[in-house]
């Protein structure tokens, strides 16, 4: 599970890596995201791997700690998801105002000669 | 702090937040109301600032405001905390804030949408960055002040702007990847969040960790380093501030500050002289990498052209001063640099609004001001300027030089005015490391270094700054003479009055800024205030 989860988040984040160098705009945006999920599990596994338990109390008193994930890191992954999501949409809108005002799909507006 | 005055911290948050997202609801063509929601927000928010700095000043020593929202107690709720430094930090966006506004009256508001609602998001932001306790607050109103200066980067459209604004907001995304990698890393060794926890458990912590919180910390100092725009992590800045139109350059001058602050509170805070093996983490990468922001910044003002360009690459210096000071790690240094902070906010916000006033009288901006009236189909209101600027102010040209004049003095931080007082301060620190005249004067090699630098920065920004002022002022020969307007020329006097009367009140000011210092630099006692304070 541990080697699963790392080579999900290397494969992920070099591919985003990659991409962020490369000189189209789309694929700059596709970088971007794949790089967002890689962060995203990334802050998941800071979490720890606790399998099978859930970060809600059951009822009738806390309990055991150590019987629960630990809640932060998901709320943590899921604001990065809500704020990820919503800066690669403006960030799709500029795209689309570049291609519109330059005419091309380079992140300089032209390719260099 | 007691009854109503407690909940006034949350007010800089709270209220632009509110009257942006009303704004944004009311139509376009209601400009006017909302110019008048907008200036009325943002005097409360400096009343209140002013209101927060009186009080944080008139306690002791670490001198601190905290609220918890929610009242949960402080290590697991959110709060929000203040001291000297934040409260300072607050009157100056909403100075500035309010300068962009008032310049942005007669032309600036119509030139695209929802130029008042992005800049209280931006006040948001930068206000909430500034009181937050904890750092994945932090990440939030980074994210929200980011997010609305792509919209104000990108305000008055045209290609230049969409190609500058594109490269900003790919490298800031990029930056944000790396502050939750940071963020998540530090979680995943100290169990916490908030600053003042942190800070509380990095002096025990076993040793077997430090590795993985020292890498944790450096991935985040990248991200906020690559918003102060440390060379070699700025070339997007200079493009896009100069691409910019001027209010919200002006804005922008105090968005690259936000970086810096965050560095001076984490590094101050967190690897401080009681952290344990950690102590001074940081230190001598900042030093180095500060110096060498000034010496690029000094190069790029001298190879520069054009005067957006040349205000840009101002902010290099500032910001590399900063850091570098930061760097340096005595209080003294420390002191003089938040002197320099605040003067260098005023100057470099007065001179981006400044420059465009100046270049109104050449072909060069009327072509850019053309193409953008086109966009928005304003092009039919060209015969109304006399109206729209308001009444044209007399012997504009004196005015503009005098301006001129006193952001070149400030920005090369020459006598008489502010930049020279805070450079000063801090070659003072750096030069007598126990205090004035106390202790042998053992100046490390990295504070001669910075010496040097600030010296030959200085003197490179006159060189461009009188090379400029001739060439913009004095050497066209049938260059029009630009009409400008009261309301534009006003918040730009009002930013160097600012300055001004820093310079008469030296005493006082440095006072505060060497108390903010202080408490800056006593990190356990603002742990013992915050963990104490709480419910």
């Amino acid at each position: 599970m541990e080697l699963a989860l790392a080579l999900a988040i290397g494969i992920l984040g070099g591919s985003g890596v990659w991409l962020l160098m490369r000189p189209r705009t789309f694929q700059l945006i596709i970088g971007l995201s794949l790089l967002s999920y890689s962060v995203n599990l990334f802050i998941f596994s800071m979490g720890r791997f606790p399998i099978g338990s859930p970060p809600i109390l059951e009822p009738g008193g806390a309990g055991d700690p150590a019987n629960y994930a630990d809640p932060l890191p998901q709320s943590l992954v899921l604001t990065a998801i809500v704020i990820g999501f919503a800066t690669t949409a403006l960030f799709l809108v500029v795209m689309m105002a570049a291609r519109g005002l330059t005419g091309g799909d380079h992140v300089d507006g032209r390719p260099p000669r | 702090m007691t009854g109503w005055l407690e909940h006034l911290m949350i007010v800089p948050v709270a209220l632009p937040l509110i009257v942006g997202a009303i704004m944004v609801a009311l139509d376009e063509q209601r400009y006017r109301l909302k110019a008048a929601m907008g200036i009325l927000s943002i005097l409360v928010m400096l009343g209140t600032s002013i209101t927060l700095a009186v009080q944080a000043h008139a306690g002791g020593a670490v001198s601190l405001g905290v609220y918890p929202l929610g009242n949960w107690p402080t290590a697991f709720g959110i709060v929000l905390m203040l001291d000297r430094l934040s409260a300072l930090l607050l009157i100056l966006s909403s100075v500035l804030g309010l300068a962009a506004l008032l310049y942005a009256l007669p032309r600036w508001q119509r030139m695209g949408a929802h130029f008042h609602a992005l800049l209280q998001f931006q006040l948001m932001g930068l206000n909430g960055a500034f009181l937050t306790g904890d750092l994945f607050n932090l990440f939030v109103f980074f994210e929200v002040l980011l997010a609305a200066s792509y919209g104000m980067a990108l305000h008055g459209s045209g290609v230049a702007r969409v190609k500058a604004g594109l490269h900003y907001i790919s490298v800031n995304l990029a930056a944000s990847l790396l502050f939750l990698i940071g963020v998540s890393m530090i979680y995943g060794v100290a169990g916490t969040l908030n600053m003042a926890d942190l800070a509380a458990r990095i002096p025990n912590m076993p040793a077997e960790n430090r590795p993985l919180l020292e890498a944790g910390a450096a991935i985040l100092g990248i991200a906020f380093l690559a918003k102060a725009a440390m060379w070699p992590l700025g070339f997007w800045l200079t493009p896009t501030y100069a691409a910019a139109s001027p209010p919200s350059a002006a804005i922008f001058s105090m968005m690259s500050k936000v970086g810096v602050y965050a560095v001076m509170r984490l590094v101050l805070l967190l690897f401080g002289a009681e952290s344990g093996a950690s102590a001074g983490f940081g230190g001598t990468w900042l030093m180095v990498g500060g110096i060498a922001t000034i010496l690029f910044g000094a190069v790029t003002v001298l190879a520069t052209q054009d005067l957006p360009r040349l205000a840009g690459a101002s902010v290099f210096i500032s910001s590399g001063t900063l850091l570098a000071a930061v760097g340096a790690g005595q209080v003294s240094v420390t002191g003089g640099a938040l002197f320099y902070l605040t003067s260098s906010a005023l100057a470099i916000g007065a001179f981006f609004l400044l420059i465009e006033l100046i270049e109104r009288g050449r072909e060069v901006g009327a072509d850019v001001l053309a193409v953008t009236l086109e966009a928005f189909g304003d092009g039919d209101e060209e015969e109304e300027e006399d109206e729209e600027i308001g009444a044209p102010i007399p012997a504009t040209m004196a005015v503009l030089g005098a301006c001129f004049l006193c952001c070149a003095i400030l920005l090369a931080g020459l006598p008489p005015l502010s930049g020279f007082i805070a450079k000063f301060a801090m070659l003072s620190g750096i030069l007598n490391p126990h205090g004035l005249g106390e202790g042998p004067a053992l100046v490390a090699p990295s504070g001669w270094g910075l010496l040097i630098a600030l010296i030959l920065s200085g003197f490179a920004t006159i060189v461009a700054m009188a090379r400029a002022g001739i060439r913009n002022l004095w050497a066209i020969a049938d260059r029009t003479v630009p009409r400008v307007g009261a309301v534009e020329i006003a918040p730009v006097l009002m930013l160097l009055f600012i300055c001004i009367g820093m310079t008469v009140a030296a005493g006082p000011t440095m006072r505060y800024m060497q108390a903010a210092a202080v408490s800056l630099h006593t990190p356990q006692e603002y742990v013992r205030q915050v963990m104490e304070d709480g419910p």
